[in-house]
């Protein structure tokens, strides 16, 4: 008697169900947290304009994001250190590298008082190296003529997950201190010689944050919209170069983007150029069976390629130079 | 056994059961293999996925106090350390208090209902999510600490011992951070399972020794708490194999960095927490050096527990008379 109740009461609810489902397409994405922000504000705003598409995009760290990729796990991935060769031979289905978007990497601070930090190559070197270890040391004083800085020791801040972040910040203190391409190296994970781990951009501008005499290196766009203080760089020219939109556009000008669409500025040499400035990519794979995925994915970059570039800089990256947007494009068309 | 079906007897028409198979055993036995079988199924599965880093380092693994995955060279002996430090500053902190709160809750000192009421609020710490006690660490624990850490590296300058212990430099996200984070969580266990073994001390025993005159706290420490120290000593190892294991808090804790410096105000790290902040994005022979770390952790546990049995029955043997 009971279960003769239950029956057509079950296949009224599936059918009911049925009938309200959308034909949504559902995109997953992971990766590094530099462009989180951007690519969840991308997502939503896409959303707007086509409701039959969601795409999902979880920050886990390029490390984690290239690993699930490789699996099939995701169906888009996002790294600031783009991909090894190794890394692209292991991708089954073969992978697309595209430049969406950029940042600068900048070192944040937490000294309150000290709202303007001038750091040159050897102070900075040497934070991170665990060689300068109060923020009074000569090294810092002699930069900032001028400004009282406290007798305080350094904390430093460092990311604790594989980062593109840190690929770039380590390609880039290597390239330019002997001392430290031999003593840390340059990867998405090595081990610093000083400070404490942080999971994420967001890990490391929570421990920035929470205590008075940390430094930390960020993406730009944390640093900004956390309201932290960022330090002016000496690039290669001995300029000190505070980081903002023109000055990492000044960087990402003197790139010249090969084949793949792989690069990374080594040590800009203009007098405007911020040191630290990176491409961050979104990996696809060449081939997708699911045509609707295909279809939707292909319109979602191509509208970050270019409608979505106006809302970078109101969120801290820099828009994509021209030249860029159309070996990008080209790129996207060969994704089949 | 042979195996019959059961039996009707002809005049009430039931059937006898008891000369068929055993179904209620069968079940039981199975259910312990069962659980057996998974426990050495995970060993042979995590041992195999290490056999790659077992070969390469052997048991310098143990020993190694360099972490760089970017140079392939893998040694645990900073987590290592780690893990055993904070475990025991944990246990440190929190033995004390629990027995205090057993013996306090196992003594009419209080009502019932109020001892209730202690009791139940104590178990319910049980109940809080391990990344609970991490936010909370992160938003209450950790300003304490920063503070005790900037007095104590200046108070210890130049002291012999514990100028290391409490040396610079000072992190909020440190060692001492994670214990004491780490002694309240496992502060419900010890006090819970002791409290019950001191409640099961024989009312005769209490009685016999008020009656040759001791006061309650003679009869507390000399009668009561070595009657009960089997038990204790099963909380104390059931919350050092839980302290040894805890991740979640001790990786938003601890500062997660790979070297260990002797200073307890330092970050540091544990092997779990390690193996929590690196699975995500491991490839080759960094998972099979996570594995190997694994299997350290449960070899740890399996060490503790052995060393908690052997002190169980020593204990045990020597309270033998008093039950």
């Amino acid at each position: 008697m009971k279960t003769s109740l239950l029956t057509p009461l079950l296949a009224a609810l599936a059918l009911g169900s049925a009938a309200t489902l959308p034909a949504a397409v559902q995109l997953s994405g992971a990766g590094a947290t530099f462009p989180q922000p951007l690519y969840q504000r991308w997502a939503s705003e896409y959303n707007k304009l086509h409701p039959d598409v969601q795409i999902n995009y979880q920050g886990v760290g390029s490390g984690a994001g290239i690993k699930q990729f490789t699996a099939g796990t995701v169906d888009f991935a996002a790294s600031d250190a783009a991909m090894k060769d190794e890394e692209i031979a292991a991708v089954k289905k073969g992978a697309v590298m595209i430049p969406a978007t950029a940042g600068s990497i900048v070192i944040a601070y937490n000294l309150p008082g000290v709202k303007e930090l001038k750091l040159s190559r050897d102070a900075y070197v040497g934070i991170f190296l665990g060689k300068i270890t109060n923020w009074n040391d000569d090294a810092i004083k002699a930069s900032n003529p001028g400004v009282e800085l406290p007798d305080m020791p350094i904390n430093v801040a460092y990311r604790s997950d594989g980062s593109g972040t840190t690929f770039v910040f380590t390609k880039y203190l290597a390239a330019i201190s002997k001392d430290f391409a031999d003593e840390v190296g340059s990867d998405k994970s090595v081990t610093w010689p000083v400070g404490a781990g942080g999971k994420g951009n967001d890990g490391v501008t929570a421990l920035i944050k929470a205590t008075a005499g940390t430094v930390g290196y960020v993406e730009y766009g944390y640093a900004v919209n956390n309201g932290l203080a960022m330090a002016s760089l000496q690039n290669k020219a001995g300029k000190f170069i505070a980081p903002d939109e023109k000055s990492g556009a000044a960087t990402l000008a003197g790139i010249e983007l090969p084949e793949n669409l792989r690069a990374w500025p080594e040590d800009p040499a203009g007098d405007d150029a911020y040191p630290i400035a990176t491409f961050t990519w979104l990996l696809l794979y060449k081939t997708y069976d699911d045509a609707a995925k295909l279809d939707a994915l292909k319109g979602f970059v191509k509208w970050g390629l270019t409608d979505g570039q106006k809302l970078a800089s109101s969120l801290g990256y820099i828009p994509l130079p021209e030249a860029v947007v159309t070996k990008d494009q080209a790129a996207l068309d060969s994704v089949k | 056994m042979p195996v019959r079906s059961p039996e009707t007897d002809p005049k009430t028409g039931l059937k006898d059961f008891r000369k068929g198979p055993d179904l209620f055993r069968i079940l039981c036995g199975v259910a312990s293999v069962a659980t057996v079988a998974t426990l050495v199924w995970m060993i042979l599965e995590i041992t195999h996925q290490s056999l790659p880093a077992i070969g390469k380092f052997g048991l310098g693994f143990l020993f190694d106090n360099r972490w760089q995955p970017n140079r392939e060279i893998y040694g645990v002996l900073p987590f290592l350390l780690g893990t055993t430090v904070s475990s025991l500053i944990a246990i440190l902190f929190a033995l004390p208090l629990g027995l205090s709160v057993a013996i306090f809750l196992s003594e009419d000192f209080l009502p019932p209902t109020a001892r209730q009421f202690i009791r139940f609020t104590i178990e319910m710490l049980a109940a809080i999510p391990s990344v609970v006690y991490g936010l909370w660490g992160i938003f209450v624990v950790v300003p304490l600490v920063k503070e005790f850490g900037m007095w104590a590296v200046k108070a210890c300058k130049g002291v012999p011992m514990l100028g290391t212990l409490f040396g610079p430099p000072a992190y909020p996200n440190s060692i001492l951070t994670a214990s004491l984070v780490l002694a309240l969580m496992i502060l419900p266990t010890i006090t819970a399972i002791s409290r019950a073994a001191l409640v099961a001390v024989p009312q005769t025993l209490r009685e016999g020794s008020y009656a040759l005159g001791a006061t309650r706290w003679e009869t507390i420490f000399s009668v009561l708490l070595p009657t009960a120290a089997p038990g204790i000593v099963a909380a104390t190892i059931l919350a050092l194999g839980r302290a040894m294991g805890e991740t979640m808090a001790v990786a938003m804790l601890i500062g997660n960095s790979p070297r260990f410096t002797g200073s307890l105000l330092s970050p540091g790290g544990t092997l779990a927490s390690l193996l929590a902040n690196q699975f995500g994005e491991a490839v080759g022979l960094q998972v099979a050096s996570l594995m190997y770390a694994a299997l350290i952790l449960m070899a740890l546990t399996l060490l503790v527990n052995i060393a908690g049995e052997a002190v169980l029955r020593y204990t045990q043997s020597r309270t033998a008379g008093i039950r």
